[in-house]
């Protein structure tokens, strides 16, 4: 059964602790949600976790094996990680750009084995893409295209995905097409970590919530016990009020609180 | 997609031999293509001396070169993930021809020695690194151009200030050669001379291949897929620098091959950069020889420079692709 572990991990960027003694312990087959203000260490936290930004103290284990320490192929066929934003440089086919999630296993789009053939196929049928194969991916609109990033990352078939805001800029009806997705590869058993700055769309997926706030874990638990007025004004500087409702918490940001701290501002990410 | 692609590296592979077929067989020296062919493999006096020792090193400098250019140009490209650059756009043939210049000014070696395109590739390496190190990783078009023209200029004043303070004319002559760029009179020596240089480059290059697909979806994408961005920027720009010096020490300057090639065999191959790379080399010799073949045929008084000639059809064709993609570049610079 496959493990993500966090041991006292801090990372530096530059002379700023991005990301300070953060232990988690993130099990298989769980949707867990990253939250927090801007500049809280979401990114750094996933890219951390990818074996993307080496800590400065602690480590990242997968299977009690730290990600450093592994080489990079197969790191890179256990841990599936979608950057956030998602630019792709050349107007590739949709199939191609989703086979370069292959590239791990050392297929490419022209040499893909059957199985790689199989996720490729699989990956752009659970985004809903089927007919967009030969369809330019720079040609698509934002929501299309961010499918089609996350099917590239789904047919690595990692038991391990990695993903960085994967609903920001897109529509309402993306954004669940996507959540669905994510919701539907935790089901099967992979272990699903998501930046996300929606907090009732946190509330309603996720198995779990991570809140960090500048840089330290202030919370790991059920999006009940996180989403509370008290944490939200502490963590976000915002009254909110939360609603139950049937289809699970609708957290609502009524008014920002003063600053926390004199010119604290905005740090962004 | 494969299918055009197998016949396009096919039609190229021909459509290389036949240019061969037509270098050997172009001259001043009217010797029919047929005992042309024949003279190459077979003693036939004069004609055979011609055809090995005068056209035989100039049909393979222009295979050679070429393919390097191609391949260097699509590479870079890929690295850059931006379809304008080229080892020319950083200013890496000027350099490399201060680099082979400064050699012969201060008289260090002669002009068939290995030390001038190592002189060469330096020369290459310190642009491309400078203008990597000016305009950052994640640089804008915008700033790469500038920061090339900034170091092509410098390495061109290098070079006047050479032409300018050179005691003897004879030198001045010989400097000049390096901004001209041309395979006229180059013997086996010549080739013997960049030919290693050349294949440790198409080596480098092509071995990038497989990463260059995993960058088109960004740095932390590719590390994530298992390739070292660090590693195919130290191939790539190795790789160009090597093969931009040693043929630079050459041939000289001759510009704009690298940029056009991959241009066109996009339609055919699609815009996969490790797609690109191969056909790109085949389209860059294709390209070198026939115009290598244009200027001995062109009737002038002395032979038009190569160098000269590919920059005549290479500017107007940058333009024409800056002009087309003009949109999408404004959007990039921003």
């Amino acid at each position: 059964m496959t493990r993500l572990i966090a041991r006292d991990l801090t990372v530096r960027l530059g002379r700023r602790e991005a990301l300070s003694g953060v232990d988690l312990s993130l099990p298989a087959g769980r949707l867990v949600v990253v939250v927090g203000p801007n500049g809280a260490g979401k990114t750094t936290l996933l890219r951390a976790l990818a074996g993307l930004a080496p800590p400065h103290r602690g480590a990242v284990l997968l299977d009690a094996v730290p990600v450093l320490s592994m080489p990079a192929r197969e790191r890179a066929r256990a841990i599936a990680y979608l950057a956030q934003g998602g630019a792709i440089a050349w107007p590739i086919p949709v199939a191609d750009v989703v086979a370069l999630g292959r590239l791990p296993h050392g297929e490419a789009p022209d040499s893909l084995s059957a199985a790689g053939r199989d996720a490729v196929a699989d990956a752009i049928a659970a985004v809903g893409l089927g007919g967009f194969e030969t369809r330019s991916a720079t040609a698509l609109s934002g929501g299309e295209r961010a499918r089609v990033l996350l099917a590239r990352a789904l047919a690595t078939r990692a038991p391990v995905l990695l993903v960085d805001e994967p609903i920001a800029a897109l529509d309402p009806r993306h954004e669940l097409i996507v959540l669905d997705v994510l919701r539907a590869q935790a089901t099967a058993g992979t272990l699903v970590v998501a930046v996300m700055h929606n907090l009732t769309l946190a509330a309603r997926y996720a198995d779990a919530i991570v809140l960090l706030d500048r840089g330290r874990l202030t919370a790991h638990a059920a999006p009940a016990e996180v989403f509370t007025p008290d944490r939200l004004a502490e963590s976000f500087g915002i009254e909110a009020h939360i609603a139950r409702e049937a289809g699970g918490l609708v957290v609502v940001a009524d008014r920002p609180l003063p600053d926390r701290s004199p010119g604290a501002g905005f740090p962004s990410d | 997609m494969s299918v055009s692609r197998h016949r396009l590296t096919a039609g190229l592979a021909l459509l290389l031999c036949g240019l061969s077929a037509a270098s050997l067989a172009i001259g001043p020296a009217p010797i029919p293509p047929l005992t042309a062919m024949k003279a190459l493999v077979v003693d036939l006096g004069n004609a055979s001396i011609v055809v090995r020792d005068i056209r035989l090193p100039r049909t393979l400098l222009a295979l050679t070169i070429g393919w390097t250019f191609g391949l260097t140009g699509a590479a870079l490209q890929g690295l850059l993930r931006n379809p304008l650059a080229d080892a020319a756009v950083f200013g890496a043939p000027q350099a490399a021809a201060l680099g082979a210049v400064s050699m012969l000014y201060f008289g260090l070696v002669g002009a068939l020695s290995f030390l001038l395109p190592v002189a060469a590739i330096a020369g290459a390496l310190l642009s491309i690194a400078l203008v990597v190190a000016v305009a950052g990783r994640q640089a804008t078009i915008v700033v790469l151009v500038l920061a090339g023209l900034a170091v092509g200029s410098l390495a061109g004043a290098g070079t006047a200030l050479a032409i300018s303070l050179s005691p003897n004319p004879f030198a001045v002559t010989e400097i000049v050669f390096w901004l001209l760029g041309s395979f006229e009179d180059r013997s086996m020596v010549h080739v013997m001379l960049c030919v290693p240089f050349l294949f440790v480059a198409s080596i480098a290059l092509l071995t990038a291949g497989p990463g260059l697909r995993a960058l088109a979806l960004g740095e932390d994408t590719a590390r994530s897929l298992g390739f070292a961005p660090s590693r195919l920027r130290l191939l790539i720009v190795g790789g160009a620098a090597i093969g931009t010096g040693a043929a630079v020490a050459v041939a000289g300057s001759i510009g704009f091959v690298g940029l056009v090639a991959p241009h066109l065999v996009r339609p055919f191959v699609g815009h996969d950069p490790a797609r690109t790379l191969v056909p790109a080399g085949l389209a860059g010799a294709a390209l070198l020889l026939a115009a290598d073949a244009a200027v001995r045929l062109i009737p002038s008084t002395a032979e038009i420079k190569i160098g000269v000639l590919t920059a005549l059809l290479g500017v107007p064709f940058f333009l024409f692709v800056i002009a087309r993609r003009r949109a999408e570049l404004s959007e990039m610079a921003t």
